[in-house]
């Protein structure tokens, strides 16, 4: 790694101020950040930690949504939602292994936008909205591609609000050396619409599945998938995975959420 | 360099740290706490895993002045009071739950905070607990088996392979 100071914040206040130094980056639970620090794919020269921040820790029910605090960890997401949002808890707990979680954090995971993440594929398939320090994003509007966002230049992801839907799964094909999805999955049934997002699949990062929607908002059966292909054009074509095998497992993975959700 | 004071097995140590100091380096190099292993240094193999705050995470992607003020765990705190394994460390022994002992320190640290939070585990449970903690040597057969011995269950049908 190159050299670098870290500072720790307390509030968001103070870290969006230290954040205005244009060599500064934000260090969330550092679980992709420090690889690639250790890489020097990075060169910042100072991180300012979020981790100390005690206002976007934990997570509250507010109207029908569930808001967790950007600093929250996956550990957390996974019990203490478990109760209010079963199909987000167990994502979170399926993310890297169990030691990554006690760090890694759903502000950061949404800020990264890794194009194979898993929570990206939760905040699009349920409609979330990301909030910020400085205003409050529209998951579709948000993710703008592979590790690309809306978000400006120092500007931090204090919390996410999830809409609870009526049912909900995310199922997650694992690419078995990074754990991270090979294809992954996420259906969302609301009162009146299904939202389906994909992840690890694209080269444009996590992405709807308008046609599978349009589907499963008329008929939300596996069944109804039988009719749709998915394209491979534009899919990434890895030594993991051809496209074509991923366009397949999209198909695959979407049907086994909606058999599954609840 | 920043001064970072932690609690490392219930003793308070100070050093004085660059912000890119890795708490894996900051216990190894700095107090020469050599249990803690650095296997692959990508966050992918577990041997450097300790406890922070009673949670397990990998030293080798944290920094060490992440940990100010933290209660820190090891594997030099594991061992009874009186220098004897403690029961985890044993049912290892016993077990044959090693073979090069390269990965062992993340794994008796893996498992005791496994052990906390589900007292009983199934071998299903033990496994995917073990997700992030890689052995080279041992296939897992006796690691699984020596934390299910560790936690008080009977082992006796399990045969050893």
């Amino acid at each position: 790694m190159y050299a670098f100071d870290i500072e720790r914040p307390a509030t968001v206040a103070d870290a969006v101020a230290a954040l205005s130094n244009e060599d500064a980056q934000a260090l969330g639970g550092g679980q992709t950040l420090i690889p690639t620090l250790k890489a020097r794919l990075a060169s910042p020269e100072k991180l300012i930690s979020l981790s100390g921040i005690s206002e976007m820790q934990g997570m509250s029910s507010e109207g029908g949504a569930l808001r967790i605090g950007g600093g929250t960890i996956h550990a957390t997401v996974a019990t203490e939602a478990a109760a209010i949002y079963p199909a987000l808890a167990a994502l979170a707990s399926h993310i890297g292994d169990p030691a990554v979680r006690n760090r890694g954090t759903i502000g950061g995971s949404i800020a990264n936008n890794d194009p194979a993440a898993c929570y990206p594929a939760a905040a699009l398939a349920s409609g979330a909205t990301i909030v910020t320090n400085s205003r409050e994003i529209a998951a579709d509007d948000y993710f703008q591609g592979m590790f690309t966002t809306a978000l400006d230049e120092g500007e931090i992801v204090t919390a996410v609000s999830f809409p609870i839907p009526e049912k909900a799964h995310y199922e997650k094909f694992v690419q078995p050396a990074s754990r991270f999805a090979l294809v992954g999955v996420y259906v969302a049934k609301f009162a009146d619409v299904v939202r389906v997002a994909v992840t690890g699949a694209s080269n444009e990062g996590v992405h709807r599945w308008t046609a599978a929607e349009e589907a499963l908002s008329a008929n939300f059966s596996a069944d109804a998938l039988a009719d749709l292909t998915v394209s491979a054009d534009d899919l990434i074509n890895d030594l993991h995975g051809s496209a074509e095998y991923r366009a397949h497992l999209v198909k695959v993975m979407t049907g086994r959420a909606v058999s599954k959700a609840k | 360099m920043t001064k970072v004071t932690m609690t490392i097995n219930g003793k308070e140590v100070s050093g004085d740290v660059e912000g890119r100091t890795l708490l894996s380096s900051f216990l190894r190099e700095d107090l020469r706490m050599t249990g803690t292993h650095i296997g692959c240094d990508t966050s992918q193999c577990g041997a450097c895993t300790v406890h922070v705050n009673g949670k397990t995470v990998k030293s080798c992607t944290m920094f060490a002045a992440e940990a100010e003020g933290a209660q820190v765990s090891t594997i030099e705190g594991q061992a009874n009071a009186d220098g004897s394994l403690n029961v985890i460390q044993q049912a290892f022994q016993d077990h044959h739950g090693l073979q090069c002992g390269f990965c062992t320190p993340g794994m008796v640290m893996t498992t005791a905070a496994l052990l906390k939070i589900n007292p009983k585990p199934s071998e299903q449970e033990v496994r995917e607990h073990l997700e992030g903690n890689i052995c080279r040597c041992t296939g897992y057969h006796n690691i699984v088996k020596a934390i299910l011995a560790a936690s008080g269950q009977d082992v006796s049908t399990i045969a050893a392979e």
